[in-house]
């Protein structure tokens, strides 16, 4: 049954005719460094595949709400951002999204959340299928306490994937920019490298098993300012092959990365003891950060508030 | 009787009063404080000094007293009821056997009752508290209570078993399970939560995660665990002198159903008879014995520090 499931979303994933973005793609994301200011003009909705479908989603833990009633798509070969004060509920959504969430016992999720239009909380959807296609990287790099080729090979061997294990260790090394730093010693243990080669082997980690999403909760919070560059770096690159759905405080992050913005706020109730997040502004990252439809929006891009 | 604190609540103690003291000494405090701290450390410093001179009597008293008798002949000897040719190697065999028996008794039971309480079990879950709650209890029940029920249930009563090594085996794995399976825990506990959630990130199953990933990381606590439990079997005699029915055994142990003897067994015989040649050998035994387990509780503080995991 879970293999079947799988199947079905790799179909969905893979099929033929979804790729109608790969020339816009590549003209987005063909240069490697962006400048602050430099905006990707995110394609024409119409023309977009749908990875996630989001609609009315809420998450409550133990009965309080953290956040709700979320809508909105999520597009392939794209880079979403989530931005946000803390507390809004950023991490909250995008653990549903590989239902990270199903580890939290207390977690509850109502609503509805298509993938590839399968709704991934039907009753036949097993979430450790669901996690080997949508793959994610944590704000605080942590890699396994073994070398730098067996933290990569860890998910392709639990995973069965047949080929060289080398071959398939060096591609996604390759894949996130990491291959030429540390082929000399894939066999030292990974808590040797600074924490930013650490961060790069989560993302080669998550790559090597080839997922169709990558989600990432803050990736760069921990790094500085260089290996920070290299993850976006690495962003406009992985985009090309992956949907990316990143998590970020930092407002040049996401403009520098993102297509597309979604902006969440902390609400509160009449009595100001219960609070939760609620979208305030979904739109094309430019929009967002240029000419935001919503006030708070601007507040906060400008710097004014959060 | 070597008693193990689970929760080495006396560690956690002095930990603090010791970092008390330094803090005390670095900061600018009054001079009261000072002295008043200085005094405190003082103290302990004292305790710690009067246990390890108890230890160092016992060591050094035993040492002299046995020394006529520290030689090969000791361990190569049987047992005898001439004090002269008496020595411990049927013991030393019979530890042996039974020690092989409570290792295989405690690794998978001990390890796999932690995995399932601390993997497979909600924390909030009622039924893993009201074990957790049993099996601090068990740690604390005096050894003699254990080998009351290794005589009624297993030498007699629904296994019937005899007076046998896998009856001792058995008395002394029940009695060292509860600390095996508390360090266990403790041990896996240490493996941080982002380990479990990189693992499970990329679609490993929660069986794969625990095999492939805590279970590794968590190895060189659990061996700690294993072996201070092992080392405490040894030293017990409590236990086994209800099921020593045979404590004259003037045989080597060959397995599982043969009759058995220890080295504690042996050591408390010598101790009984009357025949000042026996307190002689008694001593040198006892020599033998604190020196094993001296070494097991050596290797098992050396294994922590070497394989150490900083997270
Ligand atoms: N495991 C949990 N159990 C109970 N409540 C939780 C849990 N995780 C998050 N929450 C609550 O849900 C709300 C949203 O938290 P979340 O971590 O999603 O916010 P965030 O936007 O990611 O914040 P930050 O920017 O600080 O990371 C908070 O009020 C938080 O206390
Ligand atoms: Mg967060």
């Amino acid at each position: 049954m879970s293999e079947l499931t799988e199947e079905r979303f790799r179909e969905r994933a893979e099929a033929p005719g979804n790729d109608a973005g790969d020339g816009t793609s590549a003209a987005a994301g063909g240069s490697i460094s962006v400048q602050p200011d430099e905006f990707h003009h995110a394609r024409d909705i119409g023309e977009l595949e749908k990875v996630f479908e989001l609609e009315s989603l809420s998450v409550s833990y133990a009965g309080v709400p953290a956040v709700k009633e979320v809508s909105m798509d999520i597009y392939k070969n794209e880079v979403t951002a989530l931005i946000g004060p803390s507390g809004c509920g950023k991490s909250t959504l995008i653990r549903c999204l590989n239902r990270m969430n199903d580890l939290v016992p207390t977690a509850e999720v109502t609503g509805r959340l298509l993938y590839h239009g399968e709704d991934l909380y039907g009753p036949k959807v097993d979430p450790v299928q669901v996690r080997k296609l949508i793959g994610m990287v944590f704000q605080k790099p942590n890699p396994f306490p073994k070398s730098i080729y067996e933290n990569v090979a860890f998910g392709p061997r639990i995973l069965g994937m047949k080929g060289d294990m080398d071959e398939i260790v060096e591609k996604a090394l390759r894949g996130a920019a990491l291959w030429d730093e540390v082929k000399d010693r894939l066999d030292s243990n990974a808590f040797g490298m600074s924490g930013g080669q650490q961060q790069r082997l989560c993302i080669a980690r998550c790559i090597a098993v080839e997922p169709d999403v990558i989600l990432m909760d803050e990736p760069c919070s921990a790094l500085d300012p260089i290996s920070t560059g290299k993850i976006e770096d690495l962003m406009m690159e992985l985009k090309r092959e992956f949907s990316i759905v990143i998590v970020t405080h930092n407002m040049q992050q996401a403009a520098r990365v993102s297509d597309r913005t979604a902006f969440l706020m902390v609400e509160l109730d009449a009595t100001e003891q219960n609070r939760w997040g609620r979208i305030v502004e979904y739109d094309a990252t430019e929009k967002i950060f240029t000419n935001p439809g919503d006030p708070r929006t601007e507040d906060y891009v400008s710097g004014k508030v959060g | 009787m070597s008693d193990f604190d689970p929760k080495t609540a006396r560690a956690q103690v002095a930990i603090a009063g010791a970092r008390g003291v330094t803090a005390g000494v670095l900061s600018d405090q009054p001079r009261k404080d000072v002295v008043r701290n200085g005094l405190f450390g003082s103290l302990l410093f004292l305790g710690i000094m009067i246990a390890l001179a108890g230890l160092a009597l016992l060591v050094g008293d035993n040492l002299i007293k046995g020394w006529p008798r520290l030689n090969m002949d000791l361990l190569t000897n049987g047992t005898s009821s001439l004090p002269a040719n008496a020595g411990l190697h049927s013991a030393i065999i019979g530890t042996l056997w039974i020690m092989a028996f409570v290792i295989l008794f405690i690794v998978p039971l001990g390890v796999g009752s932690a995995v399932f309480l601390e993997e497979f079990t909600g924390k909030e879950s009622r039924f893993a508290r009201a074990v957790e709650v049993n099996v601090q209890n068990l740690a604390a029940v005096p050894s003699i209570i254990y080998g009351l029920l290794g005589l009624a249930f297993i030498a007699r009563g629904p296994l019937s078993l005899g007076f046998t090594v896998i009856t001792a085996s058995i008395t002394l794995a029940l009695l060292v399970l509860p600390v095996v399976i508390l360090v266990s825990r403790e041990a896996i506990r240490a493996v941080p939560p982002s380990i479990r959630e990189g693992s499970m990130a990329l679609g490993a199953t929660r069986l794969q995660t625990v095999r492939r990933q805590i279970l590794p990381a968590a190895i060189p606590g659990i061996a700690t665990g294993i072996i201070l439990a092992i080392s405490r079997a040894i030293g017990e005699t409590a236990p086994l002198i209800p099921l020593g029915a045979a404590t004259f055994v003037t045989y080597d142990p060959s397995g599982p159903m043969s009759g058995f003897t220890a080295m504690p067994l042996v050591i408390f015989n010598w101790v009984k008879q009357p025949q000042e040649e026996f307190q002689v050998l008694a001593a040198a035994g006892i020599v033998v014995l604190l020196a094993v387990l001296i070494a097991m509780n050596s290797f098992a503080i050396w294994l922590r520090n070497r394989y150490e995991q900083r997270w």
